[in-house]
C-alpha cells in the first residue's frame, strides 16, 4: 500500500543513524466546511520507537488529528507527511465483520492488500498468537468479549506489520481491568515490533502509562498546549501506576490539561 | 513474546465462564427444582397445545355457524369443514383441476419471484453506489409501490396478452418493491467506520461491495425476500383472477368456484393458495437462516 499523504508525497529523509521518522505534521490546520476550526498550528513528529499519546478533552480535535494522519481526511493547511510503508489504524470500536470468524477477520487487511493465501494465513496465525487469541480463531465476533474483540482488531492491523500505528481511543469502551490488561499487551507489542505509534485518549493515566511522549491538547481550535517526555523504560508493570514518579508526571499532565482547558 | 502474556487471555476466558459453571452446579444440587430439560419439554408441549386449542375453538365456531346460524340452502357460503374434505379434497374431478392449476401458479410465482430478485437487487446495488443514481431511480421504486398494480393489469393484458408472460409481469411488479427497499437499506446501514477501514486500505468499489456491503446487507435482503415471497403468490393469483382466461391457475379456479357457488371447492382452493403462500415464505425464511443465521439473530426483525 502506498502511504496516504494527502498534502505531500512521502519522502525518506534523516541521517542513517537516527530512527526513521514515520509521521511529520508542520503547522497543520483543519477547518470544516461549516467554518469550524478544528485544528490550528499542530506540529508533531513520530519516529519508529516513539509512542506518542495525545490526551485532551472530548471534542478538542484529537480524532481529527488522527484522521489527517491516516489520510481519511485532508488537512486544510500545513504539511502532513507520512513516511511509512504500512499504516495500522485501530478504531474506537473493534470494527470486526460479524459474519467472519476471528481468523477471517484478522486476514481481512492482508486480503485487501493482495497478499498470497499462504502468506495471509501465516500472518494471521502469527498475529492471533501475538495478541493471545489462539484457540478462538473459529469464533464469531459476537461470541467474544469486548476485550477479545479489541485484541482481534489489533491482530488484524498487526498482519501488515505496520511502521506507523494510529489508535483512536481504542480502549475507551472497555472496563478498567480489561483496559489495563490491554495496555500491558500493547506495551509488549510496541517493544517487540518497534513501530511508531500515535495514540488518542482522554485518560491521563493511560497516556502516561503507555507513552514515550505525551502531548496535551486543548480545544477550540485544537492545538497542542504542552509536551511531556515520559522517562519510564520498556519494563513497565501495573505497579508503575502507584509510584510517586508516575503520580507526579500524571499530575503535571492533568494540570496542563486543566490550564489548557480554562 | 513472554510467557505470562500467553496466560492472560486464558484468565479472561475463565472469568467469563466461571459464573455459569457454578450456577449449573447449584441447580444440580438443589433437589426440589425441576431439571432444566424437563421444564423445556413442558414449555414445548404448551407451545403445541395452545395453538391447537385455538384451532379447536375456531373449528367449533365454524360448525356452529354452518349448522346453527345458516339456513340449509345458504350453507354453501360456509360449508362444514368436513365437506371440504369429502366434496373437494377426496373428489377426483376437483383434484384433477386443482393440481394442474396449483402447478401453473407455482410456476408463475417462482418465475416472477426470481425475476423480481434479480431486477430488485441490481436496482438497489446500482442505487447504493452513487447518490445521484439513487436520486434518479428511487422515485420509480416508490412509484411502483404507490401505483395500484391492479389498475395496470388490463394494460398488461392489452400489451402482452393473457398468457404466462403477463401473469409473471404482474407478479414481478407486485413483489419487486420490498426487495429493492430492503437491499438498499441493508447496503446503506453499514457503519461509517467499516467503510473507512476499507478506504484506509484502498479497497476498490467492487471489493467493498463484495466483502462489505453485500454480506452486511444479507439479513435485510432476506427479510425482503420473505416479504416478496408472500407477495409473489398474491401477484400470481391476482393476475390469474383478473385475466380469467389463458392457462387456468388458482386464481381462475377461485373465480369459477365462487361464481358457481361451489363452497367446498372454493374453500379448498383458498386453503391451497394459503398453503402455497406459507410454503414460499417458509422456504425463504429457512434460506435466510441458512445464509445468515450463524451470525445474525433473525428474531430481531419483525418479518
Amino acid at each position: 500500500m502506498s502511504a496516504p499523504a494527502p498534502t505531500a508525497p512521502p519522502q525518506r529523509t534523516g541521517a542513517a543513524a537516527a530512527p526513521t521518522r514515520v509521521l511529520r505534521f508542520r503547522d497543520v490546520a483543519k477547518t470544516f466546511p461549516d467554518g469550524t476550526v478544528a485544528l490550528e498550528g499542530v506540529d508533531l513528529d513520530v519516529h519508529r520507537g516513539d509512542f506518542v499519546t495525545v490526551v485532551g478533552p472530548s471534542g478538542c480535535g484529537k480524532s481529527t488529528l488522527l484522521r489527517i494522519a491516516s489520510g481519511l481526511s485532508p488537512a486544510s493547511a500545513g504539511l502532513s507527511e507520512v513516511d511509512a510503508q504500512r499504516i495500522g489504524y485501530v478504531f474506537q470500536d473493534a470494527t470486526l465483520l460479524p459474519w467472519r470468524s476471528v481468523r477471517k477477520n484478522v486476514e481481512l487487511l492482508a486480503e485487501l492488500h493482495g497478499m498470497s493465501k499462504t502468506a495471509t494465513a501465516q500472518a494471521a496465525l502469527d498475529a492471533i498468537e501475538l495478541v493471545g487469541l489462539r484457540g478462538h480463531e473459529k469464533k464469531l465476533p459476537r461470541a467474544l468479549s469486548g476485550g477479545m474483540r479489541m485484541r482481534a482488531s489489533l491482530a488484524r492491523s498487526l498482519t501488515l506489520d505496520p511502521d506507523l500505528f494510529l489508535f483512536d481511543e481504542p480502549f475507551g469502551a472497555l472496563d478498567e481491568i480489561t483496559r489495563e490488561r490491554l495496555n500491558d499487551e500493547l506495551i509488549r507489542l510496541f517493544h517487540a515490533k518497534g513501530f511508531g505509534a500515535l495514540f488518542i485518549t482522554h485518560s491521563v493515566s493511560e497516556a502516561v502509562y503507555l507513552s514515550t511522549r505525551v502531548l496535551v491538547m486543548s480545544g477550540r481550535p485544537g492545538h497542542i498546549v504542552d509536551t511531556f517526555e515520559v522517562p519510564f523504560g520498556a519494563d513497565r508493570t501495573p505497579e508503575l501506576r502507584f509510584t510517586p514518579e508516575f503520580a507526579a508526571l500524571a499530575g503535571k499532565v492533568s494540570h496542563a490539561l486543566r490550564e489548557g482547558h480554562s | 513474546m513472554s510467557a505470562p502474556a500467553d496466560a492472560r487471555p486464558a484468565v479472561e476466558e475463565a472469568a467469563v465462564s466461571a459464573p455459569t459453571t457454578t450456577l449449573a452446579a447449584e441447580q444440580a444440587a438443589t433437589p426440589g427444582a425441576p431439571p432444566v430439560a424437563a421444564r423445556r419439554r413442558g414449555r414445548r408441549l404448551t407451545d403445541l397445545l395452545l395453538p391447537l386449542g385455538v384451532f379447536a375453538a375456531l373449528l367449533g365456531s365454524w360448525y356452529a355457524i354452518t349448522y346453527l346460524v345458516l339456513d340449509e340452502r345458504r350453507r354453501f357460503i360456509l360449508p362444514a369443514p368436513h365437506t371440504i374434505l369429502t366434496d373437494a379434497l377426496f373428489d377426483q374431478p376437483t383434484m384433477d383441476k386443482l393440481l394442474p392449476a396449483l402447478w401453473r401458479t407455482v410456476q408463475v410465482t417462482f418465475t416472477g419471484l426470481a425475476i423480481a430478485i434479480v431486477i430488485g437487487m441490481v436496482w438497489a446495488i446500482a442505487m447504493s453506489q452513487a447518490r445521484s443514481v439513487e436520486r434518479a431511480l428511487f422515485p420509480y421504486a416508490v412509484a411502483l409501490q404507490c401505483i395500484p398494480i391492479l389498475a395496470l393489469v388490463p394494460l398488461i393484458a392489452f400489451w402482452f396478452g393473457y398468457g404466462f408472460n403477463s401473469r409473471v409481469i404482474v407478479c414481478v411488479m407486485i413483489s419487486l418493491f420490498p426487495i429493492v427497499s430492503n437491499t438498499l437499506f441493508g447496503m446503506q446501514s453499514v457503519d461509517r467506520s467499516m467503510h473507512e477501514l476499507f478506504d484506509l486500505h484502498s479497497a476498490s468499489r467492487l471489493t467493498k461491495l463484495r466483502k462489505l456491503q453485500l454480506p452486511a446487507a444479507m439479513p435485510a435482503i432476506f427479510a425482503g425476500f420473505r416479504i416478496s415471497a408472500g407477495l409473489s403468490v398474491v401477484g400470481a393469483i391476482v393476475g390469474d383472477l383478473f385475466f380469467k382466461q389463458g392457462q387456468a391457475g388458482l386464481g381462475i379456479l377461485l373465480s369459477n368456484y365462487s361464481s358457481r357457488l361451489q363452497g367446498p371447492e372454493l374453500f379448498l382452493t383458498i386453503f391451497v393458495a394459503a398453503g402455497l403462500g406459507f410454503a414460499v415464505f417458509a422456504v425463504f425464511g429457512w434460506l435466510g437462516k441458512v445464509a445468515v443465521g450463524r451470525w445474525y439473530d433473525q428474531s430481531r426483525d419483525a418479518g
